[in-house]
């Protein structure tokens, strides 16, 4: 009894309420066609979609005070932009219903007429965005002006734990390789990393947004890191790629395959870096919330230590998961933009081994 | 598939936010900490080189001393080396000049003794004409008498100079 009680303390408590709602969500929308009878069916697939998916709102906990409603802000052609709050699409019961002529179906707006809509709302993925950003700027801010105030004094608190973690992304990712050009992308890249592993880490915490698991946001990340690398690419990148080095030349001119496979290698990079960091952090939060599904799939407190146990190490490798992600998107666009800058010829690849190894 | 189809408002968010973040942090941020840590560096790193030539010039100071104790040391042995020679060369000069004097004491001593040698021989030859004379005078005394007494009286003569 006691390592029950001890495992349903606040988070994981917490963590099972917010299950116990989706359930009851999740099945009001169910046609329990796959249970055969009218019983409380539990989906796991459908519970953990909807967690990992964006939304409209924030939610904490069950009760009134539970969830935080986030703006909607629609833009269509014939009504022009349109802002109200997300709780309108919710009466006194919490059941959906239609407003002013929207719905809001499984976590999408749509019009009821079937106009198209351009969607802009503040989801709860962009809150938790703002949330980080704003952290970055006060965490990072209030450090620089301790640098300016003493720059030759000892680090100290905050800056003692990030001082190293700057140093190594200038030391270890940019200049060894980028080379002499590394100032120009240091910014970004050191923006890169804080961004994607503050917003894993608070992709962690219970009832947080899954930030970095997102696609959308994977995309425009990768998205930076093609621009940067395309619009600093030099003479020799372009040759690298139309006219690649020691490739015989009727592979170049009568055969082009070379060219071709080294100009949708330009768009396979950032491409790879957007799928990994969106399916690594995706996947650790489907192992956890898989776990906790058993506890209502078996529906039995027995399995609960169970999944906990497996959860709480998934947990810790989720930790260490979200600093190595950090860690490959802003090496590997640092070797791209390496590539883009680099002035004088090297006939081997740029890629060495022991990274292509961690891309996987 | 949902999961994998991005919607253009989350898109437009994280691109507005990112760059914004990152204008921010890089003038705000980024900035100065890359600055301050340069300067760190840089200041550590003078410190270094400037402790290194501290003790590049407390080794070279001390070679200095090391070679002025030497160089001490050696003009010591030179002033001792030369003191002895002179010493010596006093000696020897004050031995030279003793040595003169002697000889030249002995020569005077010899001129000396020259000159009363000759002096007692003068005295002897006078003495000896004196005898020549009294003998002859005697003689010439006895001769007037007889022949016999006369060359016994010479005879007489002689043997007396010969005890002399």
């Amino acid at each position: 009894m006691k390592t029950i009680e001890k495992e349903i303390s606040f988070p994981k408590q917490f963590k099972i309420r917010v299950f116990a709602l989706l359930m009851l969500l999740v099945f009001a929308g169910q046609a329990s066609a796959a249970e055969g009878e009218g019983d409380h069916g539990f989906s796991a697939g459908d519970m953990i979609l909807h967690h990992i998916a964006d939304a409209h709102e924030w939610h904490f906990f069950d009760g009134h005070y539970g969830t935080l409603f986030l703006p909607v802000i629609i833009y269509s052609g014939d009504r022009g932009v349109e802002v109200f709050s997300s709780s309108r699409f919710y009466d006194d019961h919490h059941e959906l219903v239609p407003y002013n002529g929207y719905v809001l179906d499984h976590g999408h707006i749509a019009r009821i007429d079937g106009t198209a809509i351009t969607d802009l709302s503040i989801t709860k993925n962009v809150a938790a965005m703002f949330l980080s950003a704003f952290l970055m700027l006060i965490i990072f801010i209030s450090i620089a002006n301790r640098y300016k105030k003493k720059t030759m004094g000892a680090p100290k608190g905050i800056q003692s734990f990030l001082e190293p973690v700057i140093m190594f992304v200038r030391d270890e990712i940019a200049i060894p390789n980028i080379g002499p050009k590394y100032a120009r992308f240091l910014p970004f890249l050191l923006t890169l990393f804080f961004f994607i592993w503050i917003n894993n880490l608070l992709g962690l915490l219970p009832g947080a947004a899954n930030v970095t698991g997102n696609i959308s946001v994977t995309l425009v990340l990768a998205l930076l890191v093609f621009i940067l690398t395309v619009f600093n690419g030099t003479k020799t990148y372009w040759g690298h790629i139309f006219n690649t080095p020691g490739v015989p030349w009727w592979l170049k001119t009568v055969l082009p395959i070379m060219p071709i496979v080294e100009f949708i290698g330009i768009f396979t990079k950032p491409f790879s870096l957007m799928v990994r960091l969106f399916a690594n952090i995706t996947a650790g939060h489907i192992i956890i919330l898989s776990l906790f599904s058993l506890i209502f799939i078996f529906e039995s407190v027995a399995i609960g230590p169970v999944s906990v146990a497996f959860a709480t190490f998934m947990y810790f490798l989720e930790l260490f998961v979200a600093l190595l992600q950090a860690y490959i998107f802003t090496l590997l666009a640092a070797m791209y933009f390496g590539g883009a800058v680099e002035e004088h010829h090297h006939d081997e690849h740029h890629v060495d081994p022991k990274v292509e190894q961690a891309q996987i | 598939m949902e999961l994998v189809s991005p919607g253009i408002g989350l898109i437009l968010w994280t691109l507005i936010t990112f760059i914004l973040v990152l204008f921010l942090l890089k003038k705000f941020a980024w900035g100065p900490i890359m600055d301050a840590l340069t300067k760190r560096e840089s200041f550590i790193e003078d410190s270094i080189k400037a402790a290194e030539n501290a003790k590049k010039e407390m080794a070279n100071l001390k070679a200095e001393n090391d070679r002025l104790l030497e160089e001490a040391k050696v003009e010591r042995d030179r002033i001792i080396k030369e003191a002895n020679v002179a010493a010596k060369q006093i000696v020897e000069e004050a031995n030279a000049e003793a040595s003169k004097e002697a000889q030249k004491r002995v020569e005077e001593a010899r001129i000396a003794i020259n000159i009363e040698k000759q002096a007692a021989l003068a005295e002897v030859k006078t003495q000896v004409a004196n005898l020549s004379v009294q003998i002859a005078e005697k003689l010439m005394r006895h001769q007037l008498s007889n022949d016999a007494a006369q060359k016994a009286l010479v005879q007489d003569y002689i043997s007396e100079l010969k005890v002399n």
